[in-house]
């Protein structure tokens, strides 16, 4: 798990950013912070869009997750940051198994739709129902680390920064094994997969649901970071619009690709909108249009001809 | 009976304006394959443009009854402008990659041109009740109704029935079915298939705008216009069956009625139902109701 070139650039790099993140100004910890939350939800992503599917909804799970935080924190007054972040991961996690059922029956628009349908449906039950914040959400409390109140947002930014370390060294080794190596074997040829003795069906759920988990835990340490949420800006079609954004964005090629990809996106579009307030969003709509024709593989390709292929493994 | 009478109206005009809406994305869909995000952006774009000229010409001084006229140039001025640019300059390029890439890239295209109309109108929002006023109030059946909403209805009619008299009594149907049927069996029969694919996209896009601006004078043409509709009309084609006109009459009529019946008797569930609606037909039904039968290919 551990003796692949991807991991030890990994534990090499989370080390570097957990140490130079004490060091770091506040505004780039929250850059890191909200960048790698996101990242948790490109992974999963990425692992969907490797098998040929994309998914127009997946702030589905991702609002499921951020929302899981924020009623554990208003109703139950649950703040610890280990709590949350499973709350988030496990109802995002199991609604992505039980959804599953149906999800893996279907390819490329439809799949992609029926996304759609499910999120805007979690997203008109949010935004009309008073007691689960209605349009303005809800604030979330500080979070604590096993009963402390960390004065600034390093401890924070730190298991952040863990957990995707974490989640990335997972997914790498998923897709080491003979069920996660299937990804682009389906992609290419369903019945050769199907002759193969695999159950594309099976593969295909199983993606999903680690698709929902980390997008779940994604929006926990969201919710987290933000200190808030709401149906806007967590559930609505426009937040799986970016999320898949990134996904493109980062590449399909490792994944160390989602966290860089995602920190490219917190900065493009901090800058975007410091830049040009009334303009950001066609910043980003022309990024992404370059990137469809001129950048197949994202980000990662580039650092793969930069690095004259010595990064793969 | 008169809260009945007010739902059912209510229901007919938010389907009309759906139907026309959504007309423009099912035939793009229809012909092209494209699921075109985008198409929300011609419903701004339609909305702005005749908002913006509508007010600029009561202020002039000129007669509100101009203001027919021109919506109905907004929308072919942006359907036709916007259309031609975006097919030419993008999608041309793109017809030979993955379907969901398309949809992507069009997304992209949606957020380059929701911006585009905040630089060029600004977030103030703009009025154009001219057209509204000018008609005024109608009594019907013990309830008073706005006749522009009325007339809404009748658009939708001519939307409908011009379609489907294209389709079927023109020799432009013959070759658009043609296409829609086999596009390399029509190319092989010397169908200009990328002029076919051009004035598909720019109609649709006209009728994209013609819903936007048909609908101006009744709100207030404020930013993040385009956002809700384009999902409403996906909900649309997706009930209807995505490629089919009958199917987003028939989609646009269940979904509008719907959320009319929700929005006065259950405000709570107003938008769950229609999104609630779409993912049931998806699941039981995934090409529609009302999807074309399509051929086998091998």
């Amino acid at each position: 798990m551990f003796n692949d070139r991807t991991a030890k650039f990994l534990l090499l790099a989370a080390m570097m950013i957990c140490v130079g993140g004490a060091f770091a100004p506040n505004w780039i910890v929250n850059q890191f912070m909200f960048g790698f939350s996101r990242a948790l939800a490109i992974l999963g992503l990425m692992v969907l869009w490797r098998t040929g599917l994309v998914s127009f909804g997946h702030a589905f799970y991702f609002g499921l997750g951020a929302y899981a935080v924020a009623i554990l924190d208003s109703k139950f007054g649950v703040s610890d940051v280990f709590l949350r972040l499973m709350a988030g991961a496990v109802v995002a996690g199991s609604a992505g198994f039980l959804i599953g059922f149906i999800m893996r029956n279907y390819r490329d628009i439809f799949f992609a739709m029926l996304n759609t349908a499910i999120s805007m449906v979690l997203f008109g039950i949010v935004v009309k129902t008073e007691s689960l914040g209605s349009t303005d959400g809800f604030a979330i409390s500080a979070s604590t680390i096993f009963g402390l109140a960390p004065e600034t947002k390093y401890p924070l930014f730190v298991i952040i920064t863990l957990v995707g370390l974490t989640a990335a060294l997972l997914v790498n080794f998923y897709l080491k094994t003979t069920f996660g190596k299937l990804t682009t074997a389906i992609r290419d040829n369903e019945i050769r997969v199907e002759y193969l003795g695999f159950s594309v069906a099976h593969a295909i759920h199983l993606k999903y649901t680690i698709s929902a988990i980390l997008a779940g835990g994604a929006g926990a340490l969201m919710a987290m970071s933000l200190g808030q949420v709401d149906p806007e800006s967590m559930i609505n079609w426009t937040v799986s619009g970016e999320l898949v954004f990134v996904t493109i964005l980062s590449g399909p090629g490792n994944v160390i690709a989602p966290f860089i990809g995602s920190l490219v996106f917190e900065i493009l579009r901090t800058y975007a909108f410091e830049l040009a307030p009334q303009a950001w969003q066609l910043i980003m709509g022309a990024t992404f249009l370059t990137i469809i024709f001129f950048l197949p593989g994202g980000i990662w390709s580039l650092i793969e001809k930069l690095g004259g292929k010595k990064n793969e493994k | 009976m008169e809260a009945a009478l007010t739902i059912l109206l209510d229901g007919l005009q938010f389907s009309s304006y759906l139907f026309i809406v959504s007309a423009g994305l099912t035939i793009i869909f229809g012909v092209m394959k494209i699921l075109n995000v985008a198409h929300g952006s011609f419903y701004a774009w339609g909305a702005y443009t005749a908002a913006f000229f509508i007010g600029k010409f009561s202020d002039m001084g000129l007669p509100d009854a101009l203001g027919f006229l021109l919506i109905v140039a907004a929308a072919i001025v942006v359907g036709v402008i916007l259309g031609f640019i975006i097919e030419q300059g993008i999608l041309k390029h793109m017809y030979e990659r993955d379907e969901v890439l398309i949809v992507l890239a069009t997304f992209g295209l949606f957020l380059v041109l929701e911006d585009i109309i905040l630089i060029a109108f600004g977030t103030d929002p703009y009025f154009a009740y001219q057209p509204m006023a000018l008609l005024g109030p109608v009594e019907l059946g013990g309830i008073t109704r706005d006749v522009y909403g009325l007339t809404l209805i009748g658009v939708a009619a001519v939307v409908a029935v011009g379609c489907w008299w294209l389709l079927n009594k023109t020799k432009w149907g013959t070759l658009l079915k043609a296409v829609i049927f086999d596009r390399e069996m029509g190319i092989s029969m010397g169908i200009n298939v990328p002029l076919v694919y051009t004035l598909t996209f720019i109609g649709g896009a006209i009728l994209g705008g013609l819903g936007g601006a048909y609908i101006a004078p009744t709100i207030s043409v404020a930013p993040g216009l385009g956002t809700e509709v384009i999902v409403l009309s996906f909900a649309v084609v997706v009930v209807g069956g995505m490629g089919s006109i009958v199917g987003a009459a028939i989609g646009s009529l269940i979904i509008g009625l719907l959320r009319a019946i929700a929005v006065h008797e259950l405000p709570q569930v107003e938008l769950f139902v229609v999104f609630a609606v779409m993912a049931v037909v998806l699941v039981f039904r995934p090409e529609g109701l009302f999807a074309p039968a399509k051929p086998r290919k091998i």
